[in-house]
């Protein structure tokens, strides 16, 4: 018990922490607490009034007890009591107490607040920085109220010592950052800003964090700073390495304030006055110049804080972005310490390279290090140092070496760790397309992708390559013949399924010469894959099967035979067993004319071809377009644009820049919303193209995903132009009503995914009761912070439906899923739905902030009601009204068969009565509505129209606004 | 592996329950690192820069664009200052005197920043400390 011989302390206290130690169980531990506890109240319980140094022991055992996790609901009172108390120690324990057991009881507050002040005013320095030092730990509004007024006052007194200075200056930055309206700066700005000057390094070191706090706010209230931070600075670099003496670490002259300046001055524009900003380029030489020198010491310490002000003027330098020979020096000197012994340097040069990439100055001398950097990537042990050289390597990729870096970065994937894996195949991806000069390789690269880490491509990657290769005339043979070698593999990947078998079933017929892959071995070889894969591809793979019965006429009896089997045609899954059917049929009656003209091959995707880029294409022939986005990406200018006609077509498309940022290579936002309307059988590439996927939402995702800097915001994966519209909780998302309508007739599904998060939803109802599960699936290898959930109900739905659900746990683990359950009442009849806010972040990316529509409608209170034929014509006839009917004529989108029609009626929730109507086509419901306020009874009457394709729906009811809204819910399902 | 954290100090809120398993986070991703990894690592949307004596492991929890060598240094420093203090400090010393350790790290870093890097400053202020009652 070394503390206890030291005898300088609290003997009890120490005493009791070895009995602690020596416990040998748990149970021991809590017995022994329990025992002290007891002792400690009534101690404060006697009668006998305690003396300061009693009450400090027991307070301070208390604090101990809970800093062990156990909780202590008593001693705060004596604790407090121990601020007015005039020894040191005792009121040093008394605030350690209220720093670490913050308690916002009011009383208390009101008391703690008046020791704090009582030691403001006290002038003892002491007693004074125990108090500061207990407003800056706690930091609460109350305190930031009581004080905001007298800190600054203290913090830039003449007299107050340097010690309080300090704590006052530190105590003052809480406060504003905890109540940023409270803390007022105004007139003390300038003499605040003085303190540059102080002749103490320690009190320049407290007020420069405040300072910058306060700088990154208000940055022209506080410019003055930067003259003074420059001639700081200069001061502290020039001098030797004694001059500063308590201040000098291991011979680096003040090492943290020097790093404090250089991060003040990145707050700033480089100075607009010649001699200051002639200074500071001289400071920033210097220190340049000393990374040079031999080492002082051989000590780590040494070079640490030496490199530590080192790279923080590299910063700086970055941040200007303004002095060529500065940048190049910089990228010299991390390039040395790429290969440092030190894994620190070496990381921390990676680092800072990857900013240097992005500078027109200095991206050619990053360049110089690709060796290194691929090396480091190669055989670095710590994974964080293989995760920034891939960084690096993305951030130095330009035409001129794009083949190499990727070629590097997918060998890389095959052995890389999981953690980064998702990160690296869309880095590769986007660096495969943004320098694609010849899509042959693009198509190979995209292929290899799918091939070494299939399950780490999303869905946009290889729609993508599909949307490029229908879009290529020049490529389509030689991905088709690609696709082919590709699938030969004894085990290959669902994507490359997927891709393979859309690919083939447009262009097979490019490589049927060959009799290696002629129409049947080819169509065996697909199959072959048929039945390992999901449904989804299932589907995909029929709509290729149909495709090839166009193309190959010799393919069809297999075809069709395969389509006639049970595993076919009786297929459980009602969309597989639909395309088979509808394929097999399609096949047999249609004449090879009509069979041509529905199978065509699918045209280019029109959108693309009106866009911007489109034109762009017209006039500069393919290639143009990888260049000139290299050219805004980078802003490298026409050096750099390589040779010979590669270079003129550069010219002359940043010529023509009116290039917008949205001229993506083949416009996946605005092709997948075309996909499913273009009436061709092949809509497969987008599955899930509709609401569900929204495209804008996905590419939010990926510019999320990578954290791109801003300037390369223009390229192709990565503009998130549909985010300003999600910044906004309360606008839910554009197709959030067609979400809606899904859920119209069914209560369970994905009610919403994109490239992050999966919400799927699951519901029940009774009268008027429901319970809603809400699952939030994190689609990524990342963990999601601050997740939070908010159910929200708009205007007049406040006071129709009750929402009641409990917060959803903040953090979401990669792959993993929670749940919330919400409990719903529905108190009148209403027509809004709630919405659902979803609020996360990310590592490595913004805050994402989604709203969406929760599929409550007020269908999903009905209660089914039976009745015989004439009740319902006597019911029927009673609500005759004009205004209790609501009725629609509309044209079938979907299919007008009975079951289906049936199927969605029944979910809809009310009563299907057979034999009701005379016309047997026609179907008829009965329910009634159960709010808690009333009970509304329906009437329906559908009649469908099988020839014209249309269908007049028809409700009555006791209310107007449910004839009318059940009306508009239900026209959207037929 | 058995782990105890011996003192932990915030400079932002927190409640009970999540700064224990911030606390079982960090451990978790701190004492898997080897001597050859970095002394740094990615924590939610922060970093954490830690430096182990011994048995024993000194994190500081800081923003992704803080300088990492400046905080690495910050912790040698203040280690140096409990060595000093302590005449050779051990990690009971710090555990029979936690309520001194408290006063030490508020002499060398507040509300999140450092206050004072002098270690002959620091030490004599601890000193005058000590003298009072």
């Amino acid at each position: 018990m070394p503390a206890v011989s030291k005898g300088d302390g609290m003997r009890g206290l120490a005493v009791f922490i070895s009995d602690i130690r020596n416990c040998k169980s748990k149970e021991a531990e809590i017995k022994r607490i329990n025992k002290e506890l007891a002792n400690i109240r009534s101690k404060f319980k006697g009668d006998k009034a305690l003396d300061g140094y009693s009450k400090k022991k027991y307070v301070c055992k208390l604090l101990f007890i809970f800093l062990l996790g156990h909780d202590i609901d008593f001693g705060h009172m004596e604790a407090v009591n121990l601020l007015s108390s005039n020894k040191y120690t005792e009121k040093q324990i008394g605030y350690l107490f209220i720093s670490v057991l913050v308690n916002s009881n009011s009383e208390l507050i009101r008391l703690i607040n008046n020791g704090i002040k009582n030691d403001l005013a006290s002038r003892n320095p002491t007693f004074m920085c125990l108090a500061l030092h207990c407003i800056a730990n706690v930091g609460s509004r109350e305190m930031a109220e009581a004080f905001a007024g007298e800190i600054p006052r203290i913090l830039v007194a003449g007299d107050t010592m340097d010690s309080v200075k300090q704590s006052a200056a530190l105590c003052l930055l809480r406060l504003h950052k905890a109540s940023p309206d409270v803390v007022l700066m105004g007139e003390w700005t300038s003499r605040v800003v003085h303190l540059l000057n102080d002749q103490h390094m320690g009190v320049v070191t407290a007020a420069i964090s405040l300072i910058t706090c306060l700088s990154q706010k208000n940055p022209d209230e506080f410019k003055s700073c930067v003259p003074l931070a420059v001639s700081r600075l200069s001061r502290i670099v020039s001098s030797a390495s004694t001059d500063l003496q308590d201040y000098t670490y291991y011979f680096v002259p003040a090492p943290w304030l020097s790093c404090k300046l250089l991060r003040l001055l990145q707050c700033y524009p480089p100075p607009e006055d010649g001699a200051v900003k002639g200074r500071l380029v001289e400071c920033l030489e210097t220190i340049l110049n000393k990374a040079q020198e031999p080492p002082k010491s051989k000590k780590v310490q040494h070079s640490n804080a030496k490199n530590a002000i080192l790279f923080e003027a590299i910063s700086l330098i970055i941040h200007y972005d303004s002095e060529p020979n500065l940048l190049v020096r910089a990228c010299n000197q991390l390039g040395q310490f790429l290969q440092h012994r030190e894994t620190n340097l070496r990381y921390l040069a990676l680092e800072s390279m990857c900013t240097l990439a992005s500078s027109e100055f200095s991206h050619e001398a990053v360049k110089t290090h690709i060796e290194t950097v691929i090396n480091a990537l190669k055989t670095e042990r710590d994974v964080s140092v293989r995760q920034r050289a891939a960084d690096l390597l993305y951030a130095m990729c330009d035409r001129s070496n794009a083949k190499q870096i990727v070629a590097e970065m997918l060998s890389y994937l095959e052995t890389a760790d999981y953690s980064i894996r998702e990160e690296m195949v869309l880095k590769v991806a986007i660096l495969a397309e943004k320098y694609a000069v010849d899509y042959s390789w693009y198509v190979d690269t995209i292929l290899n992708l799918i091939r070494i880490a299939g399950d780490y491509v999303s869905e946009e990657v290889w729609y993508r390559v599909i949307q490029i290769v229908i879009n290529r005339d020049d490529v389509q043979g030689y991905a088709a013949k690609t696709v082919f070698e590709a699938l030969q593999a004894p085990a290959c990947h669902e994507n490359m399924v997927k891709v393979g078998g859309y690919i083939l079933g447009e262009f097979g017929n490019l490589i049927a010469g060959d009799p290696r892959s002629s129409p049947l071995v080819q169509f065996n070889l697909l199959h072959s894959k048929f039945h390992l894969c999901s449904v989804p591809s299932r589907a995909l793979l029929l709509s290729a099967y149909i495709k090839f019965i166009n193309l190959f006429p010799e393919t069809k009896p297999t075809i069709q035979e395969v389509l006639r089997s049970d595993s076919q045609i009786r297929n459980s899954d009602v969309e597989l067993q639909q395309r088979a059917v509808e394929y097999l049929k399609l096949s047999s009656i249609a004449s090879t004319d009509v069979l041509a003209t529905v199978l065509e091959e699918m045209p280019p995707f029109p959108e693309r071809e009106s866009s911007i880029l489109a034109k762009l294409k017209k006039k500069k022939g393919p290639g143009a377009v990888s260049v000139s986005d290299l050219e805004e990406a980078k802003g490298e200018g026409g050096a750099l644009n390589g040779s010979g006609d590669r270079g003129a077509d550069a010219a002359a498309t940043s010529n023509s820049a009116t290039l917008s940022p949205s001229a993506d290579l083949l416009g996946l936002r605005s092709a997948a919303p075309v996909a499913p309307g273009t009436g061709s059988l092949l809509v497969d590439v987008f599955p899930e193209a509709g609401p569900a996927s929204a495209p804008a939402v996905s590419e939010d995702g990926f510019l999320r995903h990578l954290d791109l800097p801003p300037e390369s915001s223009d390229s192709l994966l990565v503009e998130a132009p549909g985010e300003s519209d999600f910044e906004d909780p309360a606008l839910p998302l554009p197709e959030s009503d067609d979400l809606l309508y899904k859920f119209v007739c069914k209560n369970n599904g994905v009610l919403f995914e994109n490239q992050l998060l999966q919400i799927g939803t699951k519901s029940e109802y009774r009268q008027n009761l429901g319970r809603m599960y809400l699952f939030f699936g994190n689609k990524t290898s990342v963990q999601f912070s601050n997740f939070t959930t908010s159910i929200t109900c708009p205007g007049d739905l406040q006071t129709q439906l009750n929402m009641q659900t409990k917060p959803v746990e903040p953090l979401v683990d990669g792959g993993a899923q929670v749940q919330q359950v919400l409990n719903i009442e529905c108190l009148s009849d209403f027509s809004d739905a709630p919405l659902l806010n979803i609020m996360f972040s990310r590592y490595g990316g913004a805050q994402q902030n989604l709203t969406l529509k929760l599929p409550v409608t007020i269908n999903k209170f009905f209660q089914p009601t039976e009745m015989s034929s004439q009740d319902f014509f006597q019911r029927w006839k009673q609500l005759s009204l004009p205004q209790q009917e609501a009725q629609k004529i509309f044209k079938a989108n979907h299919s007008m068969d009975t079951d289906v029609i049936k199927t969605k009626l029944l979910g809809l929730g009310p009563a299907l009565l057979e034999d009701v109507d005379p016309n047997p086509e026609n179907f008829v419901c009965a329910g009634v509505i159960q709010t808690k306020g009333q009970q509304i009874g329906c009437l329906l009457r559908l009649e469908p129209n099988a020839q014209a394709q249309m269908f007049r729906l028809t409700l009555r009811s006791s209310k107007d606004t449910v004839s009318v809204h059940l009306c508009h819910l239900l026209a959207e399902q037929f | 592996m058995y782990s105890k954290t011996r003192l932990a100090k915030w400079y932002m809120q927190f409640d009970d329950d999540e700064k224990q398993k911030l606390i079982e986070e960090v451990h978790a991703v701190v004492t898997v690192r080897d001597a050859k990894h970095t002394n740094f690592v990615e924590f939610r949307n922060f970093k954490i820069i830690y430096r182990r004596y011994a048995g024993l492991y000194f994190c500081i929890c800081v923003d992704v664009t803080d300088n990492n060598l400046a905080y690495l240094e910050g912790i040698h420093n203040f280690v140096e200052v409990l060595n000093e203090y302590f005449h050779n400090v051990c990690e009971l010393d710090l555990v029979f005197n936690f309520y001194k350790v408290y006063t030490v790290v508020d002499e060398m870093f507040l509300a999140g920043e450092i206050r004072e890097t002098s270690q002959t400053k620091v030490l004599k202020q601890l000193l005058m400390l000590q003298s009072l009652e």
